[in-house]
């Protein structure tokens, strides 16, 4: 689904330059479980931002299902990101002023769906987290965890073939992490793509395809058989 | 994004943020209000002297003492002129002129007017009887002053309405004598009430004949004398022979001023409409510094929304998208405070009408289409560059932003 080839990221400080991607070739097929590890500073994030469509490439080719869209349109680069890619965030990044019910319904708002289809929507994604009693509760008024969840309502409130999460569970404590980390495999299980950047060794390693980055380059990438381990809850 | 959730998006944020959303309210409002209120205050004052003067009738020509005018420059703008008295006779010479139907001269002052206890100080007019008919005055009880030969000063008034009631109170005024400064008059007629008419109140004022004025005032010129021609097409040969005859009467020197109704309404008219439109241009300054405060705001905003802006375009929306949402934001903002502000000028016109019920105080339709129509599209104008630099932001490092 998501070929990378040749990619190279290079920011510019000043004169100097940083080699944040160093032709990193990568391909993920669907429904695949990934985790991204490496130290600080080695590029996961930008690799990340990349296959979201929120940074291009200086070069290298990025096939999205086959087509080519490395040198779409703003615009497109919007629409795609909009029908097929979701995001989660270290800092969950909820609109404060907003609902958790209000935050779900952003992207289906944003694409221009009646809003009679985006209600039964959002309480269904809502139902889904285990936070239909929340729905009308602001940001401000859940606890870490209960924030992830919802990001994570939201971005796959538009059913996305891949979910990009960049160290969902860095601010919150272990249990809620892994929390978060149980629903992200419910949506590997439902066959949803899942790449989680993360520094924590014991969540990285849950997943079935490792990857492990060195200054801007894929050092390591293996797959492991299933089941690497049993689920963290029951169901 | 469907219409409605944009506003809705865009009522959300406004709510959201109240001491911001308040204060860049009141700023569109005031300067709406302002220019509603100034432009009705301009107007209206324009209507009463126009209405005032259109009461005058339309083939009337003034005639006052002095030149108003100095044609170039000659020694004459540097003598100090004291213009010739204009008398009574001038004012007959001038009935003598073909194209002139009626003239009244006038002298106006100021006197006691007593009768038994009762006395008050009110404005004397002198004049004589065709003032009536020049005027279009109409009489509540008896007659106007008798139709006599103008220099014979007889001792006869006409009292306004006002007059009448507070000295005379439910008593017959009619036939009665007052006394008016040290002179005796016999009370012939009351005027009704035709209300004010320019600038003198006709209830609340006394009439004399022009010559009985003369002496109690003790002044031998005249203040105006006003001449009705036959018909308005002669106005202007009028004006000409009037000149021509007082000239001739006063060793050939010009120095009277005629000037023609129609004349002083149009310079009113002018002098009032640019009035009305500097105060209207003055008032809306305010509402470009309104507008600039809304770009400050949403600047601000912009930069404090950083996070969110990122988060809509990893949501999947385009610059477009959220230039409309930036926009609809300011415009909201600046039509809700059109509307503050119509209603703050509603209220402020609605009180000077109450102050001063005599002036017809209006925002003509134009000030207030403009006002809205400059607060809106301040909102828009100064809207646009906030709502383009958060369109063009870098949504990595707008996320990265907390
Ligand atoms: N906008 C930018 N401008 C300049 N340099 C940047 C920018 N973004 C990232 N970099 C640099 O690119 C390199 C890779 O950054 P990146 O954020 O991808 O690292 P990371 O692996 O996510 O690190 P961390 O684990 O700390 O989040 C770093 O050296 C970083 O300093
Ligand atoms: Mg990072």
């Amino acid at each position: 689904m998501i070929e990378l080839s040749h990619i190279e990221r290079i920011f510019h400080v000043g004169d100097q330059q940083v080699h944040a991607l160093r032709a990193v070739d990568l391909s993920i097929a669907r429904g695949e479980y990934t985790s991204i590890m490496g130290p600080s500073g080695s590029g996961k994030s930008t690799l990340l931002n990349i296959v979201g469509l929120l940074d291009r490439p200086d070069s290298g080719t990025y096939q999205l299902d086959g087509a080519d869209v490395t040198s779409l349109s703003e615009e497109q680069h919007a629409h795609t990101r909009r029908d097929k890619i979701g995001f989660v965030f270290q800092s969950f990044h909820l609109v404060s002023r907003l609902t958790a019910a209000e935050n779900v319904e952003l992207p289906m708002m944003l694409a221009g769906i009646e809003p009679a289809a985006r209600k039964p929507r959002v309480q269904q994604a809502l139902q889904a987290m285990g936070l239909e009693n929340r729905a009308h509760h602001k940001p401000e008024q859940l606890s870490g965890g209960q924030r992830q969840r919802v990001a994570i309502a939201r971005a796959t409130i538009m059913q996305p073939a891949v979910l990009l999460a960049d160290e969902p569970t860095g601010n919150l404590d272990r249990a809620s992490g892994l929390d978060v980390i149980a629903v992200l495999e419910s949506l590997v299980e439902k066959g949803m793509a899942v790449v989680v950047v993360t520094h924590d060794p014991f969540i990285g390693e849950r997943a079935r395809r490792q990857i492990r980055m060195e200054d801007g380059r894929v050092v390591s990438d293996r797959t492991t058989t299933p089941p690497l381990r049993e689920p963290l809850f029951g169901n | 994004m469907r219409i409605a959730d944009i506003l809705r998006f865009s009522v959300n944020t406004v709510r959201g943020n109240r001491a911001r959303t308040v204060l860049m309210l009141f700023a569109m409002a005031i300067g709406v209000a302002a220019v509603v209120v100034l432009t009705a205050l301009g107007e209206g004052a324009r209507r009463y002297v126009t209405s005032e003067f259109s009461a005058l009738g339309s083939h009337l020509l003034i005639v006052l003492p002095g030149r108003s005018e100095t044609a170039g420059v000659g020694p004459s703008m540097f003598v100090a002129q004291t213009p010739r008295d204009l008398t009574i006779d001038d004012a007959l010479a001038l009935r003598r002129i073909a194209y002139v139907q009626r003239i009244a001269p006038l002298n106006v002052g100021s006197a006691a007017v007593s009768y038994l206890q009762r006395s008050r100080e009110v404005p004397v007019i002198g004049t004589t009887s065709e003032w009536l008919e020049i005027r279009k005055w109409v009489m509540d009880q008896g007659q106007f002053l008798p139709p006599e030969d103008p220099t014979t000063a007889l001792a006869v008034c006409v009292l306004g309405g006002k007059v009448r009631n507070e000295l005379f109170g439910a008593q017959p005024a009619l036939g009665e004598w007052v006394r008016i400064g040290d002179r005796r008059f016999r009370v012939v007629g009351v005027l009704g009430g035709q209300g004010r008419s320019i600038g003198m109140d006709v209830d609340d004022m006394v009439m004399i004949p022009v010559a009985s004025a003369q002496a109690l005032l003790n002044s031998s010129s005249l203040f105006r004398i006003f001449v009705e021609t036959r018909s308005r097409e002669e106005l202007s040969l009028a004006q000409e022979s009037i000149v021509k005859t007082l000239a001739a009467r006063h060793q050939g020197e010009q120095d009277v001023t005629v000037i023609a109704q129609d004349a002083v309404l149009a310079t009113f008219d002018k002098i009032f409409n640019a009035l009305t439109y500097t105060v209207a241009g003055i008032a809306s300054i305010s509402l470009a510094v309104a507008g600039i405060l809304i770009m400050n705001v949403m600047l601000v905003a912009v930069s404090q929304r950083t996070a969110e802006i990122g988060l809509l375009k990893a949501l999947g929306a385009p610059q477009q998208q959220i230039l409309r949402l930036f926009l609809s934001e300011a415009m909201l903002l600046s039509i809700f405070g059109a509307t503050f502000g119509l209603a703050l000028g509603a209220l402020g016109v609605w009180g000077i009408g109450l102050v001063y019920p005599a002036l017809p105080v209006q925002p003509p339709l134009w000030a207030v289409t403009a006002a809205v129509g400059v607060a809106v599209g301040a909102g828009l104008l100064f809207g646009v560059l906030p709502a383009r630099r958060a369109a063009r932001m870098d949504a990595v490092q707008a996320l990265s932003r907390r």
